[in-house]
């Protein structure tokens, strides 16, 4: 792939992309880097997502851990389904 | 490409500088005004009011005292004129600059008041200046340069482009023989298991965790009221799509690169005595209050990655900002000194980006104004361990 993608994703085991354009829309075709493999992923995406926000890359249940660099990044605190925003409505630390 | 060499001052103690100020230096609160009075006499000088320094005690009073000397001490500064309210403590400040034989020389109001005080502090900073007008920038070795790191309003993007161009740097500088600091206790929680596996050794291993943990439960523990969510991710982080403390921390370690490891933990303002290599500090995650340490404990320029576009700078170490935020080069396109957006759009990979991130080091050694210094940008802030006596 050499054309820009629209998210980006940093070890292949991750269950969220990260939205790198400026504007994605509910319903729109994203394609993604992953950039562990350097494989091209295809989604689409369920919500209004903006820069820098992620995208789920799979169906998420409420209190499973949410894995971003092959690491986890926090816990579920509702159900969410594969091309859904996740963010701090839906995602909680499980530190502090 | 950057060759191996940059132009800086070389001070009396054989360490470089890249800036060559003429510091006046409060030794408290009281002291303010008649810092900023004798560097408004003296054109070119700089004065660095801050809010501290009465009726401290214990290690509060030790770490005021390293970070006003190290601060003076810092190779970015010529010559130092340090005001206090009483002689006592200004002359332990004085004492301690003078370690490095730079020019360096103490005034104390109380019996004098502001006026004769300021005259005769004015006078010695007159020939101070001049004096270090004269100075002339040599070719150093960049072995011989000391970097700080620190990242703010971090969001994905810094993850993904600006604090990974930053660990490319500390890799490829680290094998130069260059002094590398980052820091950001707090910030490293969630990630702790791997900072921790980044040690020289499992001494210092430990050394590090030890920190870490003794920051959790002796201020974090003790005084938080909530999961602090709004102050570890701040509001701006969240903005920028940054959900938790451990997403925030994974981001922030790709500063230190893939390969590079620490070779000592430092307390806060503490100078490094290991020779090169990457050093943590203990530090708040805070901008000012992290960057003011970090110069005081003798770093000369500072690479600062950000996502939303935190604005920093500081008075002793340029601070130069790198963002790979497409929208905060736009919006806030005159504080940012390297685009490395490119890398969101695969038109740059880290091995360019930290290539960058290199030559712009360089430049600004050399004498290039950042961003935050054309700016006006100077924030100089004391870490307070606690309430004073």
């Amino acid at each position: 792939m050499s054309s820009a993608p629209d998210f980006l994703v940093h070890e292949k085991e991750d269950s969220v992309g990260v939205i790198v354009v400026e504007e994605v829309s509910a319903g729109q075709e994203l394609t993604g880097w992953v950039m562990d493999n350097d494989e091209t992923i295809s989604i689409t995406a369920l919500d209004d997502i903006p820069l820098g926000h992620k995208v789920a890359l799979n169906d998420i249940n409420n209190g499973d851990d949410v894995i971003k660099y092959g690491e986890h990044i926090g816990r579920a605190v509702a159900d969410i389904g594969k091309g859904r925003h996740l963010h701090v409505h839906n995602v909680k630390t499980k530190k502090w | 490409m950057t060759n191996n060499t940059f132009w800086g001052y070389r001070r009396e103690n054989g360490r470089v500088g890249i800036r060559n100020h003429v510091v006046i230096l409060p030794l408290d609160d009281l002291s303010n005004s008649s810092c900023e009075a004798v560097a408004n006499n003296i054109k070119g000088t700089l004065a660095l009011p801050h809010h501290y320094g009465r009726l401290q005690f214990g290690e509060d009073l030790e770490l005021h005292f390293r970070t006003l000397i190290g601060t003076g001490s810092n190779p970015n500064v010529a010559a130092v004129v340090v005001i206090g309210i009483e002689p006592g403590w200004t002359q332990r400040v004085v004492d301690g600059i003078a370690k490095t034989g730079k020019p360096v020389q103490g005034f104390s109001i109380e019996g004098n008041g502001d006026i004769n005080t300021i005259a005769a502090a004015s006078r010695v900073a007159k020939d101070y200046l001049q004096q270090a007008s004269e100075l002339r920038r040599e070719e150093c070795s960049l072995g011989e340069l000391w970097v700080s790191h620190k990242c703010g309003e971090s969001d994905t993007t810094s993850g993904i482009g600006s604090n990974p161009a930053v660990g490319n740097f500390v890799d490829k500088t680290d094998a130069m023989g260059v002094t590398n600091c980052f820091g950001e206790t707090s910030e490293i929680t969630g990630g702790e298991h791997l900072c921790k596996e980044r040690a020289i050794s499992p001494e210092i291993g430990e050394k590090w965790f030890a920190t870490w943990k003794a920051y959790m439960d002796e201020v974090i523990e003790p005084n938080k009221t909530s999961d602090l969510s709004e102050s570890q991710p701040t509001k701006g982080n969240i903005a920028g799509g940054l959900t938790t403390i451990e997403e925030k921390a994974l981001g922030n370690l790709q500063k230190i690169g893939k390969t590079t490891k620490y070779i000592d933990v430092l307390t806060p303002a503490e100078e490094p005595v290991k020779g090169p290599g990457l050093y943590f500090m203990d530090t708040s995650s805070a901008a000012a209050e992290c960057v003011t340490l970090q110069a005081a404990a003798g770093f000369v320029v500072h690479t600062f990655p950000t996502g939303q576009g935190n604005i920093i700078g500081n008075p002793i170490e340029p601070v130069i900002k790198l963002t790979a935020n497409p929208k905060t080069v736009r919006t806030m396109g005159e504080h940012v000194d390297l685009d490395v957006s490119g890398i969101l759009r695969r038109e740059m990979n880290l091995d360019e980006a930290g290539d960058a991130l290199l030559d712009i080091v360089v430049r600004t050694c050399n004498g290039r104004l950042t961003a935050a210094e054309a700016l006006g940008h100077r924030e100089f802030v004391m870490t307070k361990l606690y309430r004073s006596a």
